[in-house]
């Protein structure tokens, strides 16, 4: 009995994570334009969501702006990192502790003085898009940094002598021992920068040029337009992400299953 | 030491995008929160939000529904955790994953979701406000509080449950005694991870119905209306309550539980 009532727990739990997006997903495969309305199998919305250049051109732009913003916080994040690990204490603490305040900051908070300090003090123009990679950037980069560093202490640094004493030049021992034992902290901060850039609607609401529109703000618009086709097309991207990420979130464990058993 | 250079000058571009990008923007609206259009030193703007109705109205309002939305989420949370980490549930290790999935995807396509479910059930959402409140950002923010609940409690030592048990305790007294006080550091971890979005995410009740009583739509609204100084102090003030619960909390938090978003 005990255990009927663990499963039902847990069953009740996931069903309330996952309800929706179902429910949703079932629904884009029809022509119905609210949920509750039965009707005919469709696959209108996915047409519109591939052919419609409005939504390409938005989704496009989502994931340029996450990989250019994660490309930039890793080469930062990385370089940043080592830089800290290897500098006094005082310049390390210095480091860390910066480096804490967008974390704990809220996205609000974040955007809107990224935006006061560079739009309004600094004159910078939104259309330039700077102010949105920067933003973006302070978002991630933090992030690379944090998993990168434990990365750095765990390293032999007896590799790094070696490599000097047998007369490989510093940049090549950095390039060639480093980056390499510190990789896997660069690869999760990556995909968490990329992750963390198409998740945000804070800081691109306030540094985002008039025209251009992520994933979360075009949806936050479209939730409160009166255009039902876009609304329904939105309904078959949320099951493509959902089917992407169900499949990405897998085979990441999947891998991540196999190293720990070799290791 | 000379071989040494060439590393310790690596850290520079980031030293100076944390100055400029990270630093230089809290102290411009620390700035612009203490002086007046004239960029005069000036308290009114904190006495302005202290004595506007509407604003301290919606601090306590965003307090309260912070506060309804963590206790929520712990009560759905913990016995999911605890089931998943202690019971000996086949593939817990896989039915976790399953659980925390929901944060990787967008999550105003979620609340999308949400809402054409509620809207389905209820008929028109605006009839209960608060309770779809609570239930958009408990469904938003579920994930972050199951994680490092399940990760604290799966590191406890069964022995010492064991050894309680042994002396006579009853299963029941175990649970309060001895494996709930040792998951506090995953319940401390999980209520910051839940607690302060909770406080300023608009945009889940704005697109409930466009509801802007909420801390974080405070700053938009000033924004909008282009007084700068107004939305830096109610930035400023957030940023202070932020810190604080964190400096406070901090110590008490499980190491391998913290950071928001530090997931993968």
């Amino acid at each position: 009995m005990k255990r009927m009532g663990y499963v039902l727990w847990l069953l009740i739990v996931l069903l309330f994570l996952y309800m929706p997006i179902l429910m949703l997903s079932v629904y884009s495969f029809t022509d119905s334009e609210s949920m509750g309305i039965i009707s005919g199998f469709s696959l209108d919305n996915y047409r519109t969501l591939f052919t419609s250049p409005e939504l390409r051109d938005m989704i496009i732009g989502t994931f340029a702006l996450a990989i250019v913003s994660a490309v930039i916080s890793v080469i930062l994040g990385t370089s940043g990192a080592i830089g800290a690990f290897y500098s006094k204490s005082g310049t390390k603490m210095f480091a860390d502790s910066a480096n804490q305040i967008p974390v704990v900051n809220a996205d609000v908070v974040t955007g809107f003085s990224i935006c006061i300090f560079l739009i309004v003090v600094l004159n910078m123009k939104k259309e330039t898009f700077i102010p949105l990679i920067i933003g973006h950037t302070v978002l991630s980069v933090p992030f690379v940094y944090l998993s990168v560093m434990p990365k750095l202490k765990q390293m032999d640094e007896s590799l790094y002598e070696a490599a000097l004493d047998m007369g490989a030049k510093p940049h090549a021992a950095l390039m060639k021992v480093i980056i390499p034992q510190i990789a896997p902290g660069i690869l999760s901060g990556f995909v968490m920068a990329i992750t963390l850039s198409l998740d945000d609607y804070f800081i691109t609401t306030y540094t985002k040029p008039a025209t251009f529109d992520t994933i979360s703000t075009y949806v936050v618009n479209a939730t409160k337009g009166a255009q039902t086709e876009i609304k329904t097309a939105l309904w078959a991207l949320s099951t493509v992400i959902f089917v992407i990420i169900t499949i990405a979130v897998f085979f990441m464990n999947v891998g991540a299953g196999k190293e720990k058993k070799n290791v | 030491m000379k071989k040494h250079f060439s590393r310790r000058y690596l850290g520079i571009p980031y030293m100076i995008f944390l100055i400029f990008f990270v630093i230089a923007p809290v102290l411009v609206i620390l700035y612009y929160a203490l002086t007046n259009g004239k960029g005069q030193f000036t308290l009114s703007n904190l006495f302005g939000f202290f004595s506007s109705g509407y604003a301290i109205g919606t601090l306590v309002y965003s307090i309260f529904i912070a506060f309804i939305v963590t206790l929520v989420c712990l009560i759905l949370a913990y016995p999911a955790a605890y089931i998943l980490a202690k019971e000996k549930v086949r593939k817990s290790s896989v039915l976790i994953i399953l659980f925390i999935t929901p944060m990787w995807i967008n999550f105003t396509l979620r609340i999308t979701a949400l809402k054409e479910v509620l809207t389905a059930l209820e008929g028109n959402i605006s009839y209960y406000p608060f309770l779809n409140t609570v239930i958009g950002m408990t469904y938003d923010f579920l994930p972050f509080m199951i994680l490092p609940l399940y990760t604290t409690i799966s590191k406890l030592d069964d022995t010492l449950s064991e050894a309680a048990e042994d002396l006579g305790a009853g299963s029941a007294k175990v649970f309060l005694k001895v494996t709930l006080p040792l998951s506090v550091p995953g319940i401390i971890s999980g209520i910051m991870m839940v607690f302060l979005p909770a406080m300023t995410n608009y945009v889940i009740l704005d697109m409930l119905y466009n509801s802007t009583f909420i801390m974080g739509s405070l700053i938009g609204s000033y924004f909008a209306a282009y007084d700068w100084h107004s939305g830096s102090m109610i930035s400023i003030i957030l940023l202070v309550i932020i810190f604080a619960v964190n400096i406070i909390t901090d110590r008490f938090a499980d190491d391998d539980a913290k950071g928001r978003r530090a997931v993968l």
